[in-house]
């Protein structure tokens, strides 16, 4: 920041430039978002372009094959047991996935980053409550107890996303209280406890900002986890639910035909892999540009 | 070190016993149980008496303590769909999540280790970015999804190997191979960064510097440090593969632990359900344990603190 303040304007522009060609050279920040922005367009703009509704069936076209193994042109990714088209529903289930992962981190990293905070700034008893939050979270099997409150309260979007929400926060709250812990006694924060700011404001301005980067990383991992823990419970019919066209779901649906047709299964986990795979990358390339001593682990 | 041991003893017994508050949580929130055992056609007298044989009408806190005694004595409760106990029910089914695990985790390092130890001594080269892109399309595929594909090409397609059931060595080839690579990738990343840690260090270069065989560099001196986190990480690892074996052992139809668990939650047999959330806890508690001492045996630093 003291570039800015001297006033020279030239170095501003370098500093800027050196920081995006820091950031573009990377090849998992340029790959994985690249392929994370082609992924969220298709499924924001996707299901507009294509001719066919996501829910439209019809009995006299069910499981008709993709274009490239002798299926109809008007429908170039085939259509599912109900005759439905796949390509739309492929689309429409991008938008599900996406915003499992989103909601599902939002939620987590709120209550994982202010129980991790807490802890490594107050330290004593919060933060040993906290631990042992965390090791009990760590010790309950996720995907059994989330099937069983879906059995219980009866599956839905809407529950899967709290669930998960409440069940993936452990690696925030870990990160959070690591990264906390050694900020705690840096010359910023004693220096700001010093001119009398109270803890909330010395938390919110100097500790989460510099924590915010590794935040971030953890927040990309967690997204992965979640849209493929999302898709195992759809899988087992306690997820999203019929007729929204969840990948999870699809493949489960699929299941039936795997043997005249695959491509009900191979389709929508092709389209999984690639979500996951974009954003992993795209962690460990934020990962890599902003703490580069971490590089490749 | 036996103060940290202690400590971390009463720290596991504490985390299992928070554990099986939310087992039994799970299955109170189920629904009355005096009912469901009662049966739907049973009088409401019965379904009292029953209510007062159970203990059910006592508060909540007497039940949760009357099960926990129970639990203590090695009764898990009664299934209400099997004839058997739960606990008879466990013993027959956790061999084969824990034999399934320990197969996987087994043949994950199998593959993991030699495979970041090549990396790791060529950092950037071709090698290392050809086994990290076979790293991030492990960790990106959905492992029922795996499942289904390994079972329509080596089972359908190629029909050399069943796809459901345990009855022989042949049927454990399939959920071996997809437990292995779910979980290779994390081993193969510590690895890498572990012997790239331990390949800068001084003691290496006094190895080399001394004229030792590359190959004993690596394997005597590097390796042996790069291990200590890896084998920390395969306990917490195993547990991770036991709690996550309900996905697997149902694209599967294995007849362990998690397929029981998922069978039961259909069923709304809650009473299995809670015992399995128990069992579950309990075995990861006493893997981290076990790595924990573990990690501070074969690291003499740790010892000290």
């Amino acid at each position: 920041m003291s570039a800015t303040e001297s006033g020279a304007v030239a170095p501003v522009r370098s500093d800027l430039a050196h920081g995006l060609r820091r950031w573009f050279s990377n090849s998992g920040v340029t790959v994985g978002g690249g392929l994370l922005i082609l992924i969220v367009l298709c499924a924001l703009v996707g299901p507009l372009l294509v001719p066919h509704e996501a829910f439209d069936q019809s009995l006299i076209k069910r499981l008709r094959p993709p274009a490239w193994s002798g299926g109809l042109p008007e429908h170039p990714l085939g259509t599912d047991h109900l005759g439905r088209d796949y390509l739309a529903r492929l689309l429409w289930g991008g938008r599900i996935s996406l915003m499992i992962g989103l909601s599902t981190v939002i939620i987590a990293s709120v209550i994982g980053t202010t129980m991790g905070i807490l802890a490594g700034f107050y330290g004593g008893r919060v933060d040993f409550a906290v631990r042992f939050l965390i090791m009990v979270r760590l010790a309950l099997p996720a995907v059994l107890i989330a099937l069983a409150i879906a059995f219980i309260a009866g599956p839905s979007l809407q529950l899967l996303v709290i669930v998960l929400g409440l069940l993936l926060w452990d690696r925030f709250a870990v990160v959070a209280r690591a990264t906390t812990l050694q900020l705690r006694n840096r010359e910023f924060v004693v220096a700001a406890r010093a001119v009398g700011c109270s803890d909330f404001s010395i938390i919110m301005r100097d500790i989460l900002p510099n924590i915010s980067n590794q935040i971030i990383v953890i927040a990309t991992v967690e997204f992965a986890n979640a849209v493929l823990i999302a898709a195992a419970l759809s899988f087992l019919g306690l997820g999203v639910q019929p007729p929204l066209p969840d990948w999870g779901l699809m493949i489960a649906e699929g299941k039936q035909y795997i043997l005249f047709s695959p491509y009900l299964i191979t389709l929508p986990g092709i389209a999984m892999m690639l979500l996951v795979l974009a954003v992993n990358l795209l962690g460990d390339g934020i990962r890599d540009v902003t703490d580069p001593e971490a590089k490749g682990r | 070190m036996a103060r940290y041991v202690v400590r971390q003893l009463m720290l596991s017994l504490a985390v299992m016993v928070a554990v099986s508050i939310v087992g039994f949580v799970l299955l109170r929130a189920s629904g009355d149980l005096a009912l469901r055992i009662a049966g739907p056609e049973a009088l409401a007298d019965d379904v009292e008496r029953i209510r007062v044989a159970y203990g059910l009408d006592k508060s909540l806190i007497l039940q949760y303590l009357d099960w926990a005694w129970r639990v203590l004595h090695g009764d898990l409760g009664r299934s209400l769909f099997f004839p058997e106990e739960v606990s008879t029910l466990i013993a027959q089914r956790l061999p084969i999540t824990l034999g399934l695990g320990a197969l996987g985790l087994g043949a994950a390092i199998l593959i993991g280790l030699p495979l970041g130890t090549l990396s790791a001594l060529w950092p950037n080269g071709i090698l290392d970015r050809a086994v990290l892109a076979v790293a991030v399309l492990g960790q990106a595929m959905p492992p029922f999804w795996l499942g289904l594909l390994l079972i329509i090409f080596f089972g359908l397609t190629l029909n050399i190997l069943p796809v459901s059931g345990a009855e022989s060595w042949r049927h454990l080839v399939l959920p071996t191979l997809v437990l292995a690579i779910a979980t290779m990738p994390t081993i193969l990343r510590l690895t890498r960064s572990g012997m790239i840690d331990a390949l800068r260090a001084d003691y290496i270069r006094t190895a080399k510097a001394k004229g030792l065989n590359p190959f004993t560099v690596v394997v005597k001196h590097a390796l042996r440090n790069a291990l200590i986190p890896i084998v920390a990480i395969a306990a917490v690892q195993m547990g991770a593969l036991v709690g996550g074996s309900v996905v697997l052992e149902t694209v599967f139809g294995i007849q362990g632990l998690g397929y029981l668990s998922w069978e039961s939650i259909n069923r709304a047999d809650f009473p299995v359900v809670q015992a399995n959330v128990l069992v579950l806890g309990v075995i990861y508690c006493i893997l981290t344990f076990v790595s924990d001492l573990l990690h501070a045996f074969l690291d003499p630093r740790l010892r000290e603190q």
